[in-house]
């Protein structure tokens, strides 16, 4: 599925983002936080290197019999009363959510925090259709009330401080008087959604792992939102994507472990809320249907390269996104993807095309920050560069969507000058020979230099080469 | 016949060609977190008690007061409670007749106490399974006779955690109790209060859930 | 092989030198790379200086020209293979392979084999990976040279390349080099393993976020107050020398190699 409408404007939000001082200050502010909280945690070496090797070839496990622990989880889930549907686009999966919605007559729906349905634009199709869908987690609260999409996956408001919070509270908010005082500004949180909870028809939440095995949905969180929605409601609807199945319960502690101190430093959340099935026989409360929603979008098609799966293995805990030195200066928004930071990366192009999204594989330094940090081992850096490599020199026959699609004819040709330079000896010591002599004659005008000159002195290259140099000095060639 | 979804998507899973093989998982990281017996509980308390958890010590015999007195002192007008548990008849055998705070038994659907729930209530009380030593949290299995929303709506939650029920941590506690046979349609881990750090990354307790979580631990076999 | 392709660590924080460990050898071949070639020859003689002084006989292909990466990272791999395979016909035999640099040293260490997969020369590939060495890494792990300091007191910070760290896993052997030097004040940046933002191409590509990079990284370094960021990769060398030339300040970027060489040899 790729994206339809304009090409996304990756270079100009970025370069609007990088002149925000207050924006820059709030991430650079965040993401050191988050940095620290994280290593705090992981602190010992070899705990961290035996767990990531665990939660590693767990998630492998996941994907080395994905299609057989799907159709067990569904099993699993019919068993106990979890009715199971699947999407192959986010459009069957809206029209799924919407279809239960209506059979109950549900216009006032409550949300616990999913990036699925933010790739289902889900609440923006639910208004469409006169039902209210309510983000009840803080940080979504906050930006659906102004009208944006997260900025983290993790924190999607972290983009925002609290003058700006409280100013946003105060025009939206009828019953709110102004203050920015965290504590006051959660009690206002928490006074609005209550009532909501109280009132929702339905109640909608991500998944963060499906246990096979048990037919158990897992929910991690602080706030107590998710169990509000999943919990009150008289039905809960959860939708997950194809790759969050794990197969055994016993699989669950390394990656809720590894999840929960990647994400946020904590060794455990608030809760951990584990569903398996609607109302039991005698409850006196919980939802009488629980509904689970299975979307691919693209994930299968990810699935089929065996280099490529790997992307499938994260587990959304944002570790990579908070030791990025791109987003850190950035922020989300500037990716205009769902997912942004490297996991963003390597995981939109492949859903939106190497062709339209070429903008966001080249945004790196290839630096590995994200790479030392993946609690799941994801070769993120490999994953880039050979996305790269499909992006320009794929064709027809390759899995990823719109493979060769990103070459440009200006670059085909620089690279195959590069090589003949490269390749034969003779050339390179022409080319180097004009370089050395040349060198003061350099402009600095080039459109390829003028980027580089425009915050650093015009490279000057050195009068002779290491290669006459070397030969001066005597060093032998063989 | 039409091909569902499901069936598109199973078929393109399982067409993919060559898949890597499952590699082996080495559970040893997970197995060997072990405290003494006797440091699991200091340990729980510790950690929760750095997210805000409350804790009051008491003995088998003196739980039910102890319960009692936190509410009474603490202001709370009604606890809310599930009446068909051994500890729920307990706490209601030695419940005060007086006046004073008033026991409110959770024995109907939520259908038809929501209001009362979510507005008269001021505490509920829960027994807990068990607790998790390495990083602190108690382990409530909702039931019939102890529904999800006693520990999630009213503003205060009061749990009763026996010392001896902790686990070293919750990979074990799950594989010793063996879990995997059968789960029930909710089971919770529950560390403290509710929280967030949505704002400025600034840590605010009672988002959602409960503001406090005070623990009623019971030291089976301790005297006084 | 396959199983590879799941997996990436970089495990710089914590992991000891590679347990290879080979016997001092008596000749070595040095890979200058194709960025000091151009713009630190004087480094790159330096780093020759450096193992001849520990009598080693240190050879130089003439024919030498790029490793690759450049056209790797863009996602040329077909002009990269071929530039990588006329660079390791001019390797034969099992001598290492010694590299001012950690990005170069990496791509043939860590990428040729990947490069090479299916290639009908994969396993020579594999073998030349397997000599690569980064230039203060083979001083440090396998000549564990002795330094003695000739120079005036200086102050310096120290800049690692991302790769470097990353790929190379290398820790502090150069920190452990620099320590040796009893008149150099090592100052460490505050974001010291944070990206300069050179990339490469990316440098050019998006070249707003790049010098958002830069700027941040200069001016860490011009709060530690040395005079001088030294690195031992010469694209880092170029951005932030570069940075630090146009605004005009008295610091100056320089490589280890050539910094070692100076402060060490006989006047």
């Amino acid at each position: 599925m790729s994206a339809e409408g304009p090409s996304p404007a990756f270079r100009p939000a970025a370069a609007a983002a990088l002149k925000n001082p207050q924006l820059r200050a709030n991430f650079r502010r965040a993401m050191d936080g988050l940095m620290a909280k994280r290593a705090a945690v992981f602190a010992d070496p070899v705990e961290w290197r035996d767990l990531r090797a665990l939660g590693s070839a767990i998630r492998a496990r996941t994907l080395a019999r994905l299609p057989e622990l799907l159709e067990r989880l569904e099993q699993s889930c019919l068993r106990h009363g979890i009715r199971v549907r699947w999407a192959e686009t986010t459009e069957e999966a809206n029209a799924i959510v919407l279809e239960i919605l209506k059979a109950h007559g549900a216009t006032h729906v409550v949300k616990g925090k999913s990036m699925v349905s933010e790739e289902m634009h889900l609440n923006d199709f639910l208004e469409e259709h006169g039902i209210e869908s309510l983000e009840s987690d803080l940080g979504e609260y906050i930006i659906q009330l102004d009208g944006e999409t997260p900025s983290h996956i993790i924190m999607p408001a972290i983009h925002k401080n609290r003058q700006q919070i409280a100013r946003l509270f105060g025009q939206k908010i009828r019953e709110a008087r102004y203050t920015e005082d965290v504590d006051e500004l959660t009690a206002i949180a928490r006074r609005v959604l209550r009532k909501k909870f109280f009132e929702a028809e339905a109640g909608i939440s991500g998944v963060n792992f499906a246990v096979a095995e048990t037919g158990t949905l897992c929910l991690v969180e602080n706030e107590g939102n998710g169990r509000m929605s999943t919990h009150v409601p008289p039905v809960h609807i959860a939708l997950m994507g194809i790759e969050k199945v794990v197969e055994k319960l016993e699989d669950v502690p390394p990656l809720y472990s590894l999840l929960t101190r990647s994400a946020t430093g904590q060794t455990i959340t608030t809760y951990f809320n584990m569903i398996t099935g609607p109302r039991g026989q005698g409850e006196k409360d919980g939802p009488t249907e629980v509904h689970l929603v299975i979307l691919d979008n693209g994930r299968s098609r990810i699935f089929a390269d065996t280099e490529l799966s790997a992307t499938l293995k994260c587990i959304r805990c944002g570790a990579c996104m908070n030791h990025c030195p791109v987003y850190t200066r950035i922020g989300g928004h500037a990716y205009e993807a769902v997912y942004p930071g490297p996991i963003g990366k390597i995981l939109t192009p492949q859903t939106e095309g190497v062709g339209r999204r070429h903008d966001l594989l080249e945004a790196s330094s290839l630096c590995g920050a994200c790479v030392e940090v993946c609690p799941v081992e994801i070769p993120i850096v490999e994953l880039l560069v050979r996305l790269r490599r499909e992006a320009v020199q794929g064709d027809r026959s390759s899995a990823v969507l719109q493979a060769g699609q990103g070459r440009h004819v200006l670059e085909d040709v620089t690279w195959s000058l590069w090589e003949a330079t490269h390749r034969y000896p003779s050339l390179y010591r022409l080319m180097a020979f004009a370089a050395t002599r040349l060198r003061r004659l350099l402009p600095s005008g080039l459109p390829v230099l003028s980027a580089w000159t425009s915050v650093r002195a015009t490279p000057r290259p050195a009068s002779r080469t290491l290669h006459e140099l070397v030969r001066k000095a005597g060093v032998p060639d063989a | 016949m039409l091909e569902t979804a499901r069936e598109k998507i199973l078929a393109r899973l399982r067409g993919a060609g060559a898949r890597l093989a499952a590699p082996d998982s080495d559970f040893g990281v997970m197995a060997r977190k072990t405290w003494p017996a006797v440091g699991r509980y200091p340990r729980l308390r510790r950690m929760m008690e750095a997210v805000k958890a409350e804790f009051v010590e008491a003995t088998e015999a003196s739980w039910p007061q102890a319960v009692y007195e936190v509410v009474r002192s603490q202001g709370f007008s009604t606890l809310l409670y599930g009446p068909g548990t051994p500890a729920g008849q307990l706490l209601s055998d030695s419940w005060p007749a007086a006046e004073g705070p008033r026991l409110v038994p959770y024995n109907r659907p939520i259908e038809e106490t929501k209001r009362q729930l979510f507005d008269e209530i001021d505490a509920g009380f829960t027994t807990t399974r068990g607790g998790i030593a390495e990083t602190g949290g108690l382990i409530v299995w909702p039931s019939p006779e102890e529904p999800r929303l006693l520990s999630l709506v009213p503003p205060v939650h009061l749990a009763l955690l026996y010392t001896d029920t902790i686990s070293d941590t919750f990979w074990q506690a799950m594989r010793s109790e063996g879990w995997s046979a059968g789960l029930p349609p909710n089971a919770l881990l529950i560390s403290g209060p509710s929280k967030t750090a949505d704002i400025e990354q600034t840590l605010a307790y009672g988002v959602h859930g409960p503001k406090r979580l005070i623990v009623v631990a019971v030291r089976r076999g301790a005297n006084t | 092989m396959m199983q590879r392709h799941h997996r990436a660590s970089y495990d710089s924080e914590m992991s000891p030198p590679e347990p290879q460990r080979p016997a001092k050898p008596a000749t070595v071949y040095y890979y200058g790379t194709c960025l000091v070639d151009l713009f630190f020859p004087e480094a790159g003689l330096s780093g020759i200086r450096l193992l001849q002084r520990e009598g080693i006989r240190v050879i130089f292909r003439q024919g030498q020209t790029c490793c690759g990466q450049p056209a790797f990272n863009s996602g040329y791999h077909d002009q990269a293979r071929a530039v990588a395979r006329a660079q390791i016909d001019l390797f034969p035999g099992s001598e290492p392979i010694v590299v001012p640099s950690g990005s170069c040293a990496a791509m043939m260490k860590r990428h040729y084999p990947a490069l090479f997969e299916g290639d009908p020369r994969a396993e020579e590939a594999e073998a030349f990976a397997a000599r690569v060495f980064e230039l203060t890494q083979f001083l440090s792990n396998v000549l564990d040279i002795q330094l003695a300091d000739r120079g005036e007191k200086v102050r310096v910070t120290w800049h690692p390349s991302c790769h470097a760290l990353r790929e190379m896993e290398i820790g502090d052997e150069p920190k452990r080099l620099l320590a040796q030097l009893a008149n150099v004040e090592l100052v460490p940046l505050s974001r010291e393993r944070e990206c300069c933002g050179f990339g490469g191409t990316f440098a050019v590509r998006h070249p707003e976020i790049s010098a958002a990079m830069v700027e941040d990284k200069a001016g860490d370094v011009l709060s530690t107050g040395a005079p001088i960021v030294l690195s031992g990769d010469g694209g880092c060398l170029l951005n932030i020398g570069g940075r630090l030339a146009a605004m005009g300040r008295p610091v100056g970027a320089r490589h280890v190699a050539e910094f070692l060489w100076e402060r060490t040899r006989e006047r």
